[in-house]
């Protein structure tokens, strides 16, 4: 008589067990070293018998996966066939303030393959505001203490960096291997002069920028519109920063997750501006 | 001579350049992108551009904070 198999998905991975394995038997053949197990999204201090269908994580603490492993893991919660698409993405920001720093994260953990950020400044208290990077992290240029945020995130990507400003000049070289840049400046003339040199520069790129973000008015304020076929606007378009209108982390974080899930969008083949 | 500014019809004098446009909407030529009938025009050119009738122009204006 054969014995009953069942199927369960440890680590992302699909494993077939005899019916009847018990937890601990599977840690002592897949995992011995693992001090935290994961049965459906519960810790499991005890051991029991493996159930059809059963997704369990073995976790040592402290320990990261090896890359393979990790990928799979990270990208377990992505929809299928999305993975692939992100990896092959190529992607450039052009700075790394409150919106760069954080689509730059937003992208990372999405698994973008390649993400290039250049910027000229360096970290000061008045940043951690609403930019994500830490106090042990002032006076550091913020492309290295990005990229090194970003490595501990996902290691996974490869981050290239430039340090020093972003001129007319230099973005034709700066940006020559991206499909998509983000336009992430703080000054409006610098926004402008951005999109007026890449967009005529690379009428096959996409450029994705922000105006209107700052103070605390309304979230749903903050929208994607679509310039042409290769120019998207985030942000409100109005509320400027200013005396009295300061840039905060919450709408600055809206601003920068509409501009990141445009490049995921115009990654996919979506239109990031049509609504459901 | 009628042109359509943003999705708006506009009325203007022939001749009409782009730098006098963006002075007479009050809009800063160092913060705008602007494209006309589908094309960007660089901002070296909005002296020499002169608009013609029924052209359409969006005018993108960027504000700052980032």
């Amino acid at each position: 008589m054969s014995k009953q198999l069942i199927q369960i998905c440890i680590n992302e991975r699909t494993l077939t067990v005899a019916s009847g394995t018990l937890l601990r038997e599977l840690q002592q053949l897949q995992c011995p070293d693992a001090d935290l197990l994961i049965v459906n999204g519960y810790p499991c201090p005890v051991d029991q018998i493996l159930a059809d269908q059963d997704r369990i994580v073995m976790i040592r603490r402290g320990v990261a996966p090896e890359p393979q492993e990790l990928e799979a893991l990270m990208m377990a919660r992505h929809t299928p066939g999305v993975h692939t698409k992100v990896k092959g993405a190529r992607v450039g920001i052009a700075g790394a303030g409150g919106l760069g720093s954080a689509i730059a994260i937003a992208l990372a953990r999405t698994g973008i393959g390649f993400i290039k950020i250049a910027d000229f400044d360096v970290v000061e208290p008045s940043n951690l505001n609403r930019q994500q990077y830490f106090i042990d992290q002032i006076g550091l240029p913020k492309v290295h203490a990005l990229r090194a945020n970003l490595q501990r995130i996902n290691p996974l990507v490869t981050v290239d960096v430039y340090h020093g400003k972003i001129t007319a000049q230099n973005m034709k070289d700066l940006f020559a291997d991206v499909d998509i840049l983000v336009e992430a400046f703080d000054a409006a003339d610098q926004k402008a002069m951005l999109a007026n040199t890449f967009l005529p520069t690379f009428p096959e790129k996409y450029l994705v920028a922000a105006s209107g973000m700052a103070g605390y008015e309304p979230g749903n304020s903050i929208r994607t519109q679509k310039i042409n076929e290769h120019f998207y606007l985030c942000g409100d378009n109005l509320t400027s920063a200013g005396p009295g209108c300061g840039l905060m982390a919450p709408r600055v974080g809206i601003a920068a997750h509409h501009q990141a899930n445009a490049v995921l969008r115009l990654i996919l083949g979506e239109d990031p501006a049509t609504e459901g | 001579m009628r042109i359509i500014v943003n999705g708006n019809e506009q009325q203007i004098t022939a001749h009409t350049s782009i730098s006098a446009l963006l002075e007479t909407a009050n809009i800063d030529p160092e913060q705008v992108v602007t494209e006309l009938n589908g094309l960007i025009i660089a901002p070296e050119h909005y002296e020499e551009t002169h608009l013609n009738n029924g052209d359409t122009i969006e005018l993108i204006q960027f504000v700052g904070g980032g």
